[in-house]
C-alpha cells in the first residue's frame, strides 16, 4: 500500500461508481457503506483496474455492481472462497467482499470461517442487518433469541453467531465494527482494513429500513450514540460518553464502564487499546461489550495483529520451489523423471 | 539367467497380485508392470483394492489385488481373468477364485495357509483348493514368509519390517516365471526407498532370493517368455490416468502462458490429480486443498476470472456438490475445467469401484437451461490428451467443460511415449485486449465473437476493460441485469448455440473395424479396451462389426447422426443403465436402430461377455 503514502490523490469517490442505477430502497443503509467504500479506495488511491469487489447473494452481494472496478456478484455464500482464489492468482489485486449476515454466516459459513483462518489477504465488509431482506423477512444467523419474524411467528429458540467471536475462533487477525450511517469511523477502518495484509473482517452494523427498521437505533440514534458506543483507537485511552467523561477499566477479569472522577477513578486507571496485541483476549471482551450490560458497543479497528498471508506464503512456497529447481519445459520434465526409457 | 530348459514363448499373460490390504500388494504390481513396460511389453494395469485401509488382517474384505497384464502386442485392457494368481493368504484365493482361467498357475504361502488363516477367510474345510472347486488350477505352494525371514536374517530389519518384504520375494518368484530381467526391479526399488538405503537392500535381497528360489528348484515345469516390442521410436514412461490428466493441464496451460490453477477437495478416486499437483510448484501450479467441494469449484471460479487456466478435480457425490457453482461458470461464461474421476454411486456408493453413471449428472445436473461441454477419457494415456484438449476449449471458448474419466483409468497405467509439445496445437484465450475489434468505450462484457459467439475475456488488472459478472440473466449489449423476456429468451439460446458451434472445431468421429459392417458398437469412456478388444475379437469369428469411441459427447461431433444412421444396429455399451443410449436418442429421434449393452458391477467390462453378448444380439433379428 506505497502508494496511499503520496499526498496528491490520483483518483477522486466518484472514479469507483459505475454506470449503474442503484436499486436499494430507499433509507437503505448499502447506501451509505457504498459511498463510504469509494471515499475510502479513494483514500487509499486504489488503481480501478487492479481492484477486484466479489460478493455472494443478498442485498448487500448487488455493490459490485455500483462499482466501477472488476467485480463479480456470484452464488449464495461462496464469496470468500471465489475471493480465495482471485487473490491468490493474482496477490497484486486489492479483493474486496461484500457479504451479509446470511451469506457469510449462514449459508457460506465453512468458506467464512476458512478464508479467515487462512488469512487470505482480503476485505470482507460483512453487513449485519440481522434480517434477511432480499427474501423478505426471515430471521438470521445474527437475530437475537426470541426475535419475531415470518419464519419464526413465535420468535426463535436460538442463540445467534456474534460476528466478532466467530471470526476470534476462527483465529482471525483483523476485526472492526461501524455503524453504517457513521461515515467517517467506516471510512477509517476500511481503509486500516485494506493496509492489514490477511483477512480483513469490518461488521457494519446496517440498517435494513423495510424489515428491520431501527434494530440497531441503540447505538446508531444520536441520542445515545455517545454514551452506548466506544470508538477504539490503537494506543489511544478507551473513552467515550458525550462529553468524553467515561473510560473503560479492568474490574477484577472484566471489564467496567466508569465515569472519571467519580468512585475513585482517574484517567489513569482507564484502559489503553491494543489491538495488535496477539492474545485476543481483552479484545474479544471489548467486541463482545453489550448495552445491556452496562458496556458501550465497540467500534474502530478492535484487532489488528501482523500475520503471513497465506497467498503471500503460497506465492513464496513457490519462489523457493523455483529457484531450487532449475526452470523447464514440460518435456524436459517428463524427460528428467524417473522410469523413463527409450526405444530405439 | 535362468537354467530351465523350458523356456515357452507366449504372446500375453494376465497376473494378480492379491493379499492382505497392508501385505504391498499394490506395490508388487506397480514394480512388475513398470519393469516389464521398461523391458518393451505393453501393459495394462487395474489396481483392485477395497476402501477400508487396513481391514482385518486375513479377512475376506481386506483383500487388494493388483491386475496387470502385459504382452508383446495388442494389449487393450488389463484382461477379464487370470493365468497367475499369487495369493498370500486364503482370503485372497477365496475372493479371485472366480477370476481364474483354467490351468493358472497359483502362487501361495503355505505359511499362511494354516488352520487359523483358513478360518479367518471363513472355510469349512481344511482344503481351500477342494473347497472352491479349483481342481483345474495348478497350485504352487512356496512357504514365502519362512523363506523371506530366512532371507532377511542378519540383514538388520525387525522382524515385523523383515515380515513386510515377503511381497518382494513373491515378486522374485513372478520375475522368474516370466524371465523378467532383476537389473530393472533393483532400479526401481532404489528409486521407490531413495532414502531409506537399508530397505533398498532388503526388498532387493528378499527379491533376487525368490528370483533364485523359482530358479533353484524348478518351481514350475516351464517359465515364459514375452518378447519386447518394436514400438514407435522415443522416450517412454508409464503413467496412470490421474496422473496423464494433471500432466494434460500443466502441458495446457503451458501451451496457453497461463498459470495453473487448481481447487480441490480429497476425494476417492480423483485425489491423486490434487496431489501431483500440489507436488508442481516448480511449474508455479497453485493447487489449494480447500474446505469442501463447493470451495474447490469456486475458487477455481475465482481464478478463472481472475486470469488462470483453473480446473477442479473431483468423483460423482462431489461433483453434486458443485452443481451449482457450474451453473454459475455457465452463466458467467468462464473458462473451467472440471474432472470427474467417476465411481459407483448413488450417494457414497462403491468408491473404488468404477462405472460411468455420472454421465447424465455431467450433461443435466443444474438448474435452469445450463449447456457446457462434456467429453470422456478413454484410456490412462488419453487422460492426457483429453485434458489438454478439455482445457483448450474450455480456455477458447469460454466456457466450463466437465471431463469424465473413471476410477478404471484413473488408477490403472500403460506405458506412454513422452509427448514433444511442439507437436501440439496452440491455445490462444479470447483476451478482449487483443482479439477485440470495436472500440474500446462500447465495449461490454457480453459482446460476443460473431462467428463463434464466444464473449471476450477482460482479466482483472487491463486497465480500461473493468466490469461486473454474475449469475443474474444480463442484457445480451449491456451486460447490465435483465428480466426481460426477449433477452432471456435470447441468451439461452446464444448459450446454447455457443456450445454447439464448438462441433465446428472438434474432429469428426471415427470409426474403425469393417467398412461393410451392418452392426456399429458405440462405446465412451474408460470402457476402450474392451469394447475394442471385443470387436476385435468378433471379427475374428468372420462376422463383420465396427467401433465408434466417443470422446467428445457434448457437443457430439458433427458426423455422429449420419454415422449413426448408416447402421443396422447401433450397440451402445456402457457401465450404466444407458445414459448415453438415452442422449443419442434424445437427440436424433428418428434412430430406430440403438441397442442397449449396461453392465453396473463396479468391475471392468469382460471382453468374453462382451463377445457373447455382442454376437447375440447380431444374429438376432
Amino acid at each position: 500500500m506505497e502508494a496511499t503514502e503520496i499526498k496528491y490523490q490520483k483518483y477522486l469517490p466518484k472514479d469507483y461508481k459505475s454506470e449503474n442505477a442503484v436499486r436499494w430502497c430507499p433509507g437503505c443503509g448499502d447506501y451509505a457503506i457504498l459511498t463510504c467504500l469509494h471515499k475510502a479506495m479513494a483514500e487509499l488511491n486504489l488503481e480501478p483496474h487492479q481492484t477486484a469487489v466479489i460478493s455472494g447473494i443478498g442485498c448487500s452481494s448487488r455493490l459490485p455492481y455500483y462499482m466501477n472496478t472488476y467485480g463479480f456478484h456470484s452464488i449464495h455464500g461462496r464469496a470468500a472462497a471465489i475471493a480465495t482464489g482471485v487473490k491468490v492468482a493474482n496477490p497484486d489485486l486489492s479483493v474486496w467482499v461484500a457479504t451479509g449476515d446470511g451469506d457469510s454466516l449462514a449459508i457460506g459459513g465453512n468458506h467464512f470461517i476458512h478464508a479467515v483462518r487462512r488469512n487470505v489477504d482480503i476485505n470482507v465488509i460483512l453487513f449485519n442487518n440481522k434480517i434477511y431482506g432480499l427474501t423478505k423477512g426471515q430471521y438470521s444467523p445474527t437475530s437475537a433469541r426470541g426475535f419475531v419474524s415470518k419464519s419464526s411467528p413465535y420468535g426463535t429458540v436460538e442463540d445467534p453467531f456474534r460476528p466478532a467471536e466467530l471470526t476470534f475462533g476462527a483465529r482471525g487477525t483483523f476485526f472492526a465494527r461501524a455503524i453504517d450511517v457513521d461515515m467517517k469511523n467506516q471510512v477509517d477502518v476500511m481503509v486500516e482494513a485494506a493496509r492489514h495484509k490477511g483477512t480483513a473482517v469490518i461488521e457494519v452494523l446496517q440498517n435494513c429500513v423495510i424489515f428491520n427498521d431501527g434494530i440497531h437505533n441503540k447505538i446508531s440514534d444520536r441520542t445515545w450514540k455517545a454514551d452506548n458506543t466506544v470508538v477504539l483507537k490503537h494506543g489511544e485511552k478507551m473513552i467515550f460518553g458525550k462529553d468524553s467523561e467515561k473510560g473503560l477499566v479492568l474490574d477484577g477479569w472484566n471489564l467496567k464502564a466508569v465515569t472519571i472522577g467519580e468512585e475513585g477513578y482517574t484517567l489513569d486507571d482507564v484502559l489503553v487499546h491494543d489491538a495488535a496485541a496477539k492474545d485476543s483476549t481483552l479484545q474479544l471482551k471489548l467486541a463482545l461489550m453489550d448495552t445491556g450490560d452496562g458496556l458501550p458497543v465497540a467500534l474502530g479497528v478492535i484487532r489488528n495483529v501482523d500475520a503471513p498471508s497465506y497467498d503471500g506464503d503460497y506465492q513464496q512456497q513457490i519462489k523457493e520451489v523455483q529457484q531450487k529447481s532449475p526452470k523447464k519445459s514440460f518435456t524436459e520434465f517428463l524427460l528428467s523423471s524417473s522410469n523413463v526409457w527409450e526405444v530405439k | 539367467m535362468p537354467t530351465n530348459s523350458v523356456i515357452t514363448d507366449i504372446q500375453q499373460v494376465t497376473i494378480r497380485f492379491s493379499g492382505d490390504s497392508g501385505d504391498g500388494m499394490q506395490l508388487s504390481g506397480t514394480l512388475f508392470s513398470t519393469l516389464s513396460a521398461i523391458f518393451g511389453n505393453e501393459i495394462a494395469t487395474f489396481p483392485d483394492f477395497p476402501a477400508e485401509i487396513r481391514a482385518p488382517q486375513g479377512s475376506l474384505h481386506g483383500v487388494s489385488g493388483f491386475q496387470v497384464r502385459i504382452g508383446a502386442k495388442d494389449v487393450y485392457n488389463s484382461g477379464d481373468k487370470t493365468d497367475v494368481l499369487v495369493a498370500m493368504n486364503p482370503a485372497a484365493l477365496k475372493m479371485n477364485a472366480q477370476f481364474l482361467k483354467r490351468e493358472s498357475i497359483v502362487l501361495y504361502d503355505t505359511d499362511s495357509f494354516q488352520k487359523k488363516d483358513l478360518d479367518k477367510a471363513l472355510y469349512a474345510t481344511q482344503d481351500p483348493f477342494a473347497e472352491l472347486k479349483l481342481e483345474h488350477v495348478q497350485p504352487v505352494g512356496v512357504s514365502i514368509t519362512s523363506l523371506t525371514k530366512a532371507s532377511l536374517e542378519g540383514s538388520g530389519l525387525e522382524n515385523k519390517d523383515m515380515l513386510r518384504c515377503k511381497n518382494m520375494f513373491a515378486l522374485g518368484i513372478v520375475c522368474w516365471l516370466f524371465n523378467r530381467p532383476l537389473e530393472i526391479a533393483d532400479m526401481l526399488l532404489q528409486q521407490k526407498f531413495a532414502k531409506k538405503p537399508l530397505l533398498v537392500q532388503a526388498n532387493i535381497k528378499a527379491m533376487s532370493d525368490g528370483y533364485n528360489y523359482g530358479n533353484n528348484i524348478h518351481l514350475t515345469a516351464s517359465t515364459y517368455r514375452i518378447e519386447p516390442i518394436e514400438g514407435s521410436k522415443g522416450f517412454y514412461t508409464d503413467v496412470n490416468g490421474n496422473t496423464a490428466t494433471a500432466y494434460g493441464l500443466i502441458a495446457a496451460a503451458e501451451k496457453a502462458g497461463l498459470q495453473l490453477f487448481l481447487g480441490s477437495y480429497p476425494i476417492t478416486p480423483a485425489t491423486d490429480i490434487l496431489q501431483e499437483l500440489s507436488k508442481r510448484k516448480d511449474f508455479g501450479v497453485k493447487a489449494l486443498q480447500m474446505e469442501d467441494e463447493i470451495a474447490g469449484i469456486t475458487s477455481s471460479i475465482g481464478a478463472s476470472f481472475a486470469g488462470c487456466l483453473a480446473a477442479t478435480s473431483t468423483s460423482g457425490p462431489g461433483l453434486a456438490l458443485k452443481t451449482e457453482a457450474l451453473g454459475l461458470a455457465v452463466m458467467t461464461e468462464l473458462p473451467l475445467v472440471v474432472i470427474d474421476v467417476q465411481r459407483s454411486g448413488p450417494s457414497t456408493g462403491m468408491p473404488t469401484k468404477s462405472e460411468q453413471t455420472d454421465l447424465n449428472q455431467a450433461l443435466y445436473g443444474r438448474n435452469g437451461e445450463s449447456p457446457l461441454v462434456v467429453m470422456a477419457a478413454a484410456s490412462p494415456t488419453d487422460c492426457f490428451e483429453s485434458a489438454f484438449e478439455a482445457s483448450k476449449i474450455a480456455l477458447e471458448h469460454m466456457t466450463p467443460v466437465v471431463l469424465l474419466t473413471d476410477g478404471y483409468i484413473a488408477n490403472g497405467s500403460s506405458a506412454w511415449r513422452i509427448p514433444d509439445m511442439k507437436d501440439y496445437p496452440e491455445i490462444k484465450p479470447p483476451y478482449v485486449e487483443k482479439y477485440y475489434k470495436g472500440d474500446p468505450e462500447g465495449w461490454r462484457p457480453y459482446v460476443r465473437d460473431e462467428e463463434s459467439l464466444v464473449r471476450y475475456w477482460g482479466v482483472p488488472g487491463t486497465p480500461g476493460f473493468m466490469h461486473r459478472i454474475g449469475g443474474l440473466e444480463k442484457d445480451k449489449l449491456t451486460g447490465v441485469i435483465s428480466s426481460n423476456p426477449e433477452n432471456h429468451q435470447y441468451m439461452v439460446d446464444t448459450r446454447r448455440k455457443k456450445i454447439e458451434k464448438i462441433a465446428d472445431f472438434i474432429p469428426e468421429q471415427k470409426v474403425v473395424g469393417d467398412k461393410d459392417a451392418d452392426t456399429l458398437i458405440v462405446g465412451w469412456g474408460g470402457t476402450y479396451g474392451h469394447l475394442l478388444e471385443a470387436m476385435l475379437r468378433i471379427q475374428t469369428t468372420g462376422r463383420k462389426v465396427a467401433f465408434a469411441h466417443f470422446r467428445h459427447i457434448s457437443p457430439l461431433p458433427k458426423n455422429t447422426h449420419d454415422l449413426l444412421k448408416k447402421y443396422k444396429r447401433v450397440i451402445v455399451a456402457e457401465q450404466n443403465d444407458g445414459q448415453f443410449a438415452a442422449y443419442l436418442t434424445g437427440r436424433f429421434e428418428d434412430l430406430g436402430n440403438i441397442r442397449r449393452f449396461n453392465r453396473v458391477e463396479g468391475q471392468p467390462f469382460k471382453v468374453s461377455e462382451l463377445v457373447e453378448e455382442f454376437t447375440k444380439m447380431m444374429e438376432a433379428k
